[in-house]
């Protein structure tokens, strides 16, 4: 680490700078940008699951005298090919409509209700085909198949044509490990899809003139990626489209696509006027991405003494009406914790009649947790060993070659496991009726394309441009890491999310990597910065550049001019700046690759009653290593985070389908998220083990701590309900079916 | 949409029979604007019944209670007396939505709203309650359990509306009580309601009324759940038959909220233990 002698802004808890815009409602999400003779636009939706379109007639709409533009798919590009085809073909229905919620037609009219009353009159012809949404049943023979064609050449052959994507890993060989094991134990797994239920729907504003220039204002996690996409999918420049990203009201990395943005261009092309669009809940649930659902079979042998033997996974993965489930991930991140000889994952990307799946924190890593954490805990239970010890035994460490082949930096897995051990919750005595369960995860954590700026103004405070939407408290962050590297004060430093036309290009908040990169990028500034500083001191001073450093936020003369000249600080050389050589600012930008590999220990305690089937969980501990905690407070709060989301995963979120293919709860009513009553007080515990790939250590924090929960709660409600539960979620019916299918043996 | 605000039943009453196409009834809103906005009901007529003399009262009545049409629930529970005669009813109603909905929901909303789940139905229904029905041909006392008679329908009659709630009086060694089912801790719909309302001469239960909510079309006034407690203390035993036979009263449907056979089980669990309660408040202990 770069910092030998500790830290005096970073590790401290200021309030966060966005913090007083939010509870005064000054800051201003997606819903609130309005333009001048703006209009507003509504979508008109598939009610199918699975459907030719044969005719859309709108005449009824535009003779209305608020309507000024209708669009459908012929309104958008053209011979698209790969990922934009697909995002084009989601966001705007093509022949087929393939999903109940699946758009096939926009309006734009003068006000909501008059846009609403609009698409209600826009006639769609249907001829309704047969549909599939479950992933097993859209994987075998005779299922409908979504699109032809669609599979890549990983896909073996005899494989259905909704399989799209097929992954193979591991190393060693499972069968002789079996072999050696002296208890095999194989189970089979189910989850469904779940919502990342982010508060704020999406929202954006879209002004597009016939010349091909345009603006837009959007809640996302990734302007950029916005731009980018928009630009492709309506067919103007990418450099003429200007994107500015709102305040956000959660993403969890159900906000790094785009929906509804490219409507609104089309229709603000087509009205010539600003378009706005806002989304309601159940759209956001009928067409927005939620996660994969999955089935999958999970095979691990162990000694007598807790050695795993071997490690065998097959993940199948549901990802909507497009490829791009994350299969290849869960099966990669399934055995990662572990240190095996012998390991073999597999995983299948299915199409089916649901919406296009989206990250959810961790894409894919909670379900293979799962999968594989059951299984362990089941071998633990019944070769009577302590779970804790067992996965200490066979951690991975650095060095370790990872069950998805390279080998492992230094990782800070054991180091949770320790302090979860340390933990007084893990020695608590339970209640009667209570259960305890444990579970380990594993996220890669990325990098990703970063350009950041810094300037500094005449009063000696600086301002910070990023590009990465602030999802979780990165403005404190960066803020703090600002101040430690110039030396000034917290409340000096200003960070901004600059908008596409500001900043150099920047990948989305995802893969928990805005403290990581964005972060480097901004100490980087920092560093260019203090460069510049010290040049201008030098100068002033009359002596060489290298014989100035910067600290305590001051140049000061250094080597055989100790003390020659009093310290120069930050506010004083900014104060001359436009008189000794111009204005002074600093700039970083790279694909940082040192992300820095990041894994989780929970602990949960849970009440099972026996007569209802509900589940309490009556106390929770998260054990994680965040690298460096920047601003710690933050790190538990995606701590809390994630452990709250997967509670609600684990627990009673679910998509559910009726037999018209029809998702059956697009409302909050019925899509069961915990409440606050809900959830325990969650407990958190911080480690730190530097990642080498980060000037402070840092690793980032966002996701995995939504890898542990789904099995750490399946394994506590399993102690204390008696019986191994394998399907999610874990609803009180569910559980009394368990409960009376082991009553019954 | 018309909106109206009459100042009497008799305005509203002449507004009701007069509209054409759908009519609602604005009592909090918390069902009807919720529709609305999503589509599902957009009424022609909307009648605000907020403006009426009287309707925000809770009064006293023949040694029970007179509760006004436009009571919230959040009024109801503050009240300094209602919860010790019925607490009961009391908690069915609290258990309606948040803090904010409190102080909008009604009884009577949650009653013509005609949700097989709501939760002060089955609450009412066991304690005997009975509405006035006032309508162009006068006013009539209907028993709560006579006037869901569909998933969001009612027994009333174009241009009728129930103009007050009458609970009746509580009388000694009494006491009532109301349970549901949600798989979470609130915010949530019932998947299971009951309530139960017993008195109890020493240890003996005497007179029972026991309802369940969300196990069939409407809420069911249980009979054979009743008799299967009156003239017991409350053993095992006759918790266990009480529990059959609310269990076999169950009609309900598979949905997303719930499969039959949940429903049908749950609902013998909660009569057991709603009757506990119950018998408990009445001063009794098991
Ligand atoms: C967030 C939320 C949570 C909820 N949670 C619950 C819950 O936990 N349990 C539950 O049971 N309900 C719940 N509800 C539903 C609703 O709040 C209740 O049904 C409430 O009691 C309705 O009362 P209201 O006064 O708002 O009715 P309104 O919406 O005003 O009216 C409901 C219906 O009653 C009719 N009506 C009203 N007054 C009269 C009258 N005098 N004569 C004839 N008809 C009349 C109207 O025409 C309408 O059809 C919830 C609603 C929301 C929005």
């Amino acid at each position: 680490m770069d910092r030998p002698n500790g830290f005096k802004f970073v590790g401290t808890r200021p309030d966060r700078p966005d913090g007083m815009d939010k509870v005064t409602g000054r800051a201003k999400f997606g819903a609130d940008a309005t333009a001048p003779g703006m209009l507003h636009a509504a979508i008109v939706r598939s009610p199918h699951a699975h459907a030719k379109i044969l005719k859309i007639d709108s005449t009824k709409a535009e003779a209305m005298k608020e309507v000024k533009a209708v669009v459908t798919r012929a309104d958008f590009a053209e011979g698209l090919t790969g990922e934009n085809w697909n995002i084009l073909e989601n966001v705007m229905a093509g022949d087929k409509a393939l999903y109940d919620g699946h758009a096939v037609a926009a309006v734009a009219a003068t006000t909501p209700l008059a846009a609403r009353d609009a698409a209600k009159l826009i006639a769609v012809e249907y001829e309704v085909l047969p549909h599939v949404t479950d992933v097993d049943k859209a994987m075998a023979e005779g299922a409908p198949v979504i699109r032809e064609g669609a599979a890549d050449k990983s896909v073996p052959d005899g494989l259905h044509a909704n399989v799209v994507r097929y992954h193979e890993s591991g190393h060693g060989d499972v069968e002789a490990g079996f072999a050696e094991a002296d208890l095999v134990v194989e189970e089979s797994f189910k989850t469904e899809a779940t919502h990342q239920g982010y508060i704020e729907p999406h929202a954006c504003l879209g002004q597009l003139g016939s010349d091909g220039k345009g603006e837009l204002w959007c809640c996302t996690q990734g302007h950029f990626i916005v731009q980018k996409t928009c630009a492709a999918l309506i067919g103007i420049e990418a450099s003429q489209l200007r994107v500015t990203a709102s305040e956000i009201g959660g993403g969890f990395g159900g906000k790094t696509t785009v929906f509804i943005e490219p409507v609104a261009l089309a229709l603000s092309r087509k009205a010539n006027r600003p378009v706005k669009l806002v989304m309601s809940r159940s759209e956001v649930f009928r067409a927005t991405g939620p996660t994969s659902s999955t089935s999958m079979d999970v095979k691990i042998g162990m000694t007598r003494d807790g050695t795993i033997t071997a490690g065998e996974g097959v993940f199948r993965l549901q990802g909507g009406a497009f490829p791009g489930a994350p299969a290849d991930l869960t099966a990669m991140c399934a055995f990662a914790p572990y240190a095996l000889k012998n390991v073999k994952q597999t995983g299948y990307d299915v199409m089916s009649n649901r919406p296009k799946q989206a990250a959810y924190r961790a894409p894919g890593s909670p379900m293979a947790a799962f999968a594989v954490e059951s299984v362990i805990d089941e071998l633990c239970k019944k070769l009577d060993l302590d779970p804790v010890e067992v996965r200490l035994k066979n951690a991975s460490k650095e060095g370790t070659k990872s069950s998805f082949g390279p080998r492992f930096d230094r990782i800070g897995l054991v180091e949770t496991l320790e302090a979860a051990k340390a933990h007084p919750h893990y020695s608590a005595p339970l209640e009667p009726g209570q259960g305890r369960g444990l579970s380990c995860g594993f996220w890669f954590n990325h990098g990703g394309e970063t350009s950041v700026s810094l300037s500094l103004s005449e009063d000696g405070t600086v301002a910070l441009s990023v590009g990465t939407p602030d999802i979780g408290g990165s403005r404190a962050s960066m803020c703090l890491m600002v101040a430690e590297e110039l030396g000034i004060p917290y409340e000096n430093v200003r960070t901004t999310i600059a908008d596409t036309a500001t900043l150099g290009y920047n990948d989305v908040s995802h893969g928990s990597r805005v403290t990581y990169a964005s972060g480097l990028a901004a100490i980087k500034a920092a560093r260019d910065v203090v460069n510049k500083l010290c040049a201008r001191a030098a100068n002033k001073w009359g002596i060489d550049k290298e014989a100035v450093i910067w600290e305590d936020g001051c140049a000061k003369p250094a080597g055989p001019n100790a003390g020659d000249f009093e310290p120069l600080p930050l506010a004083r050389i900014a104060r001359t700046m436009g008189r000794t050589g111009g204005p002074i600012s600093g700039h970083f930008e790279a694909t940082p690759e040192g992300a820095g590999m990041s894994f989780a220990t929970h602990i949960v305690d849970a009440e099972v009653d026996g007569e209802t089937g509900q589940t309490k969980v009556t106390r929770y501990t998260v054990v994680q290593d965040a690298g460096k905690a920047i601003h710690p407070s933050y790190v538990e709060g995606q701590f809390q985070g994630g452990a709250a989301q997967g509670i609600g995963w684990a627990l009673n979120e679910e998509y559910i389908y009726g037999e018209d293919g029809r998702l059956q709860n697009a409302v909050f009513l019925d899509y069961r998220i915990p409440v606050a009553s809900d959830l325990p007080m969650i407990d958190t515990v911080i480690v730190e083990v530097p990642n080498p790939g980060h000037p402070y250590g840092v690793r980032g924090v966002g996701e995995t701590s939504i890898c542990p929960p789904l099995a750490a709660i399946a394994n506590a409600v399993s102690d204390a309900a008696g019986v191994r539960l394998t399907e999610l979620p874990m609803s009180p019916p569910r559980i009394l079916d368990a409960l009376e299918r082991q009553a019954h043996g | 949409m018309q909106y109206h605000t009459p100042g009497s039943f008799e305005d509203a009453i002449a507004i009701a029979s007069f509209a054409e196409g759908v009519t609602r009834f604005l009592a909090g809103g918390t069902d009807v604007l919720v529709q609305l906005r999503a589509d599902i009901v957009t009424p022609d007529n909307l009648i605000d019944v907020k403006h009426i003399d009287g309707v925000t009262k809770i009064e006293r009545e023949d040694s029970g209670w007179r509760i006004g049409i436009a009571v919230s629930g959040a009024e109801m529970s503050e009240h300094p007396d209602l919860h010790n005669e019925w607490p009961g009813i009391v908690e069915a109603m609290d258990l309606v939505g948040s803090t904010q909905i409190q102080g909008r929901a009604t009884l009577t909303g949650n009653l013509c709203n005609g949700s097989p789940a709501a939760d002060s139905v089955p609450a009412m229904i066991a304690a005997g309650v009975s509405v006035s029905v006032a309508g162009p041909n006068g006013t009539r006392k209907v028993a709560v359990e006579d006037i869901p008679v569909a998933p969001g329908r009612t027994s009333l009659e174009k241009g009728e509306l129930i103009s007050a709630v009458h609970i009746p009086a509580r009388g000694s060694d009494g006491a009532d009580a109301y349970l549901r089912f949600i798989p979470r801790t609130e915010m949530d719909i019932a998947v299971v309601g009951c309530g139960v309302n017993l008195r109890r001469d020493g240890k003996t239960i005497t007179e029972a009324r026991v309802s369940l909510g969300a196990v069939a079309p409407t809420a069911l006034l249980v009979e054979e759940a009743a008799e299967a407690i009156i003239g017991t203390a409350l053993d095992d035993a006759a918790l266990e038959t009480l529990a059959a036979a609310a269990s076999a009263a169950c009609n309900p449907i598979d949905d997303k909220r719930g499969t039959i056979k949940f429903r049908k089980h749950v609902a013998g669990v909660l009569a057991r233990r709603t009757a506990k309660i119950a018998y408990e408040r009445a001063g009794a202990s098991i």
